[in-house]
């Protein structure tokens, strides 16, 4: 059962998707198969947190290394959580002023827009502004010109680095108008356009292949590895 | 010299980049100055597709981004913003990423509440605020809105807001434009959106330097207009800007100018991560002529 359910709802959902895009009549039942997927993707905000806790939890009661990330990890979850549910410091929409967590969680100066503010916001800002230094020491350390697809690679980098930049502007401005293919910042269009157009497309044809027939073979339950281990 | 390279300490790497952004940084800030920037084709589509626009036309912008994409995406935000109302369009704002509608916040605080103090909420733009379901959202209001949006993000029901009384799916809309960081995102939307209703859905994109190579493939057709990273907030931002300040003679205020801004110290990240490739390459052919494996 554990197993066989989950398969007869992912074949139904799926075969009613593709009905639905090829016969206009039945496109009422994809919007209805479209909406449970949201309601579930929903309920795995739920999983996802019970989930986060459980690994986290069992971390912090083991003490295994890094137990102490582990607890504020915890702590920031069940914090933001409990302000951001109970709606604290949040004054009532003026559309319903009786209703006590009628306001919106997000209200400038609430607690919890006070955490997003000064926690959260210079936390992720930070997080990706560091991938700043490790390309830069990677750019130092991996990217070697070792054979003639490597040295193409490095070529299509410079072009592009410059190009994004006033640099390129600068550098060949000089170039006549007859040779403005050659400029710095067009070649940069050029390799974006044509050469990186064709690849990315000739990828892009193969996954979705490769994606038709991943799918069919969920569909048609030849493929369950998505279902996990264990018995029915 | 190869010795001196060969044994840098990578904390010398991490300082010189700290020191190739930060100084432009403070350069640009004291002396208001960047470079100059001059806009590709592809911006200037973006810009005039939103310009051909007529007043009350009606625009969906959904913010899929987060702060962690902000540095780069806030920008063109911003600059979307700011058209759509000097247009006097009508603006449909959503999010399909959780934190997209703090982004939506931070578009109407500082452009709406601060240029266009006229322009009334439910009557001339709106916030449908997030829905959980990625590409599922997407799929489902582009036939019917009010099957996933019963109301706004303030708790508004959905048909009492005058604005949405014309509308009832994306097809309504007469643009869509879309700031995405990755999935769901810009291409979820031409997958989705565009490519079942081609004649309906027109949608224009801004997205991160990662995603830009990504999105390629679907231009022109599905995807007629698309800002690249910050050089391409640059480019719009001087597009619109120029039109609607410098042109009428006025000194454009420095939150419009984020994007021009953020060139100067991309320009010297840049140019300092071509001389560490040459470092490192030197070091890489020396070692090959001493015959170090």
């Amino acid at each position: 059962m554990k197993r066989t359910v989950p398969l007869l709802i992912t074949a139904f959902g799926g075969f009613v998707l593709i009905i639905s895009y090829f016969i206009p009549a039945t496109q009422g039942w994809g919007e209805t198969v479209a909406i449970w997927f949201d309601v579930l993707a929903s309920i795995a905000f739920i999983l996802g947190g019970a989930n986060l806790l459980k690994i986290h939890l069992k971390k912090v009661s083991d003490w295994q290394s890094g137990w102490g990330f582990s607890a504020v990890t915890i702590s920031a979850f069940i914090i933001t959580l409990y302000v951001g549910l109970t709606k604290m410091g949040v004054n009532p929409s003026t559309n319903y002023p009786d209703y006590v967590w009628s306001g919106s969680y997000r209200e400038m100066g609430a607690p919890f827009w006070w955490l997003y503010e000064y926690a959260f916001k210079p936390l992720t800002a930070t997080m990706f502004a560091m991938l700043a230094f490790y390309v830069a020491s990677a750019a130092f350390r991996a990217f070697r010109a070792k054979n003639t697809e490597a040295i193409l690679l490095l070529g299509t980098a410079f072009i592009i680095l410059l190009g994004r930049t006033f640099a390129g502007v600068f550098l060949t401005s000089w170039l006549p108008e007859s040779l403005s293919g050659l400029r710095i910042e067009n070649l940069t269009v050029t390799i974006m356009q044509v050469f990186n157009t064709a690849g990315n497309r000739a990828i892009m044809i193969g996954i979705a292949l490769g994606i038709a027939s991943t799918s069919l073979k969920v569909l048609l339950g030849v493929d369950r590895s998505y279902l996990g281990g264990g018995e029915d | 010299m190869y010795d001196f390279l060969k044994n840098l300490d990578r904390r010398w790497i991490f300082l010189l980049m700290f020191l190739s952004v930060s100084i432009p940084i403070i350069i640009i800030g004291i002396t208001g100055q960047s470079f100059p920037e001059k806009p590709t084709a592809l911006s200037i589509t973006t810009f005039e597709i939103i310009e051909n626009l007529k007043e009350g036309d009606k625009v969906l912008l959904s913010f899929d981004f987060d702060p962690a994409s902000e540095g780069e995406l806030g920008p063109m935000a911003t600059a979307f913003t700011y058209h759509c109302a000097a247009k006097k369009l009508k603006m449909y704002f959503m999010a399909l990423w959780p934190v997209g509608p703090q982004m939506v916040d931070n578009a109407i605080e500082n452009v709406i509440k601060k240029d266009f103090p006229h322009l009334v909420y439910g009557e001339d733009y709106v916030n449908l605020g997030f829905k959980s379901g990625g590409e599922g959202v997407i799929k489902v209001i582009v036939t019917d809105f009010m099957e996933l949006y019963s109301t706004d993000a303030r708790g508004t029901p959905f048909k009492s807001i005058p604005m949405n009384k014309e509308i009832s799916s994306v097809q309504d809309m007469d643009l869509v434009i879309n700031i995405s960081a990755g999935s769901a995102g810009t291409k979820e939307w031409v997958q989705y959106a565009v490519t079942p209703y081609p004649d309906e859905i027109t949608l224009i994109a801004g997205c991160t330097g990662v995603q830009a190579p990504l999105l390629y493939p679907y231009i022109p057709e599905q995807l007629p207009g698309l800002l690249g990273a910050i050089k391409g907030a640059a480019e719009y931002e001087k597009l619109v800007f120029d039109r609607y300040y410098r042109d009428e003679g006025l000194e454009v205020p420095g939150r419009y100018q984020e994007g021009v801004r953020r060139m100067g110290p991309q320009l010297v990240a840049h140019l300092l991560m071509i001389l560490l490739i040459i470092a490192g390459n030197y070091i890489f052919f020396a070692e090959k002529k001493r015959g170090i494996p």
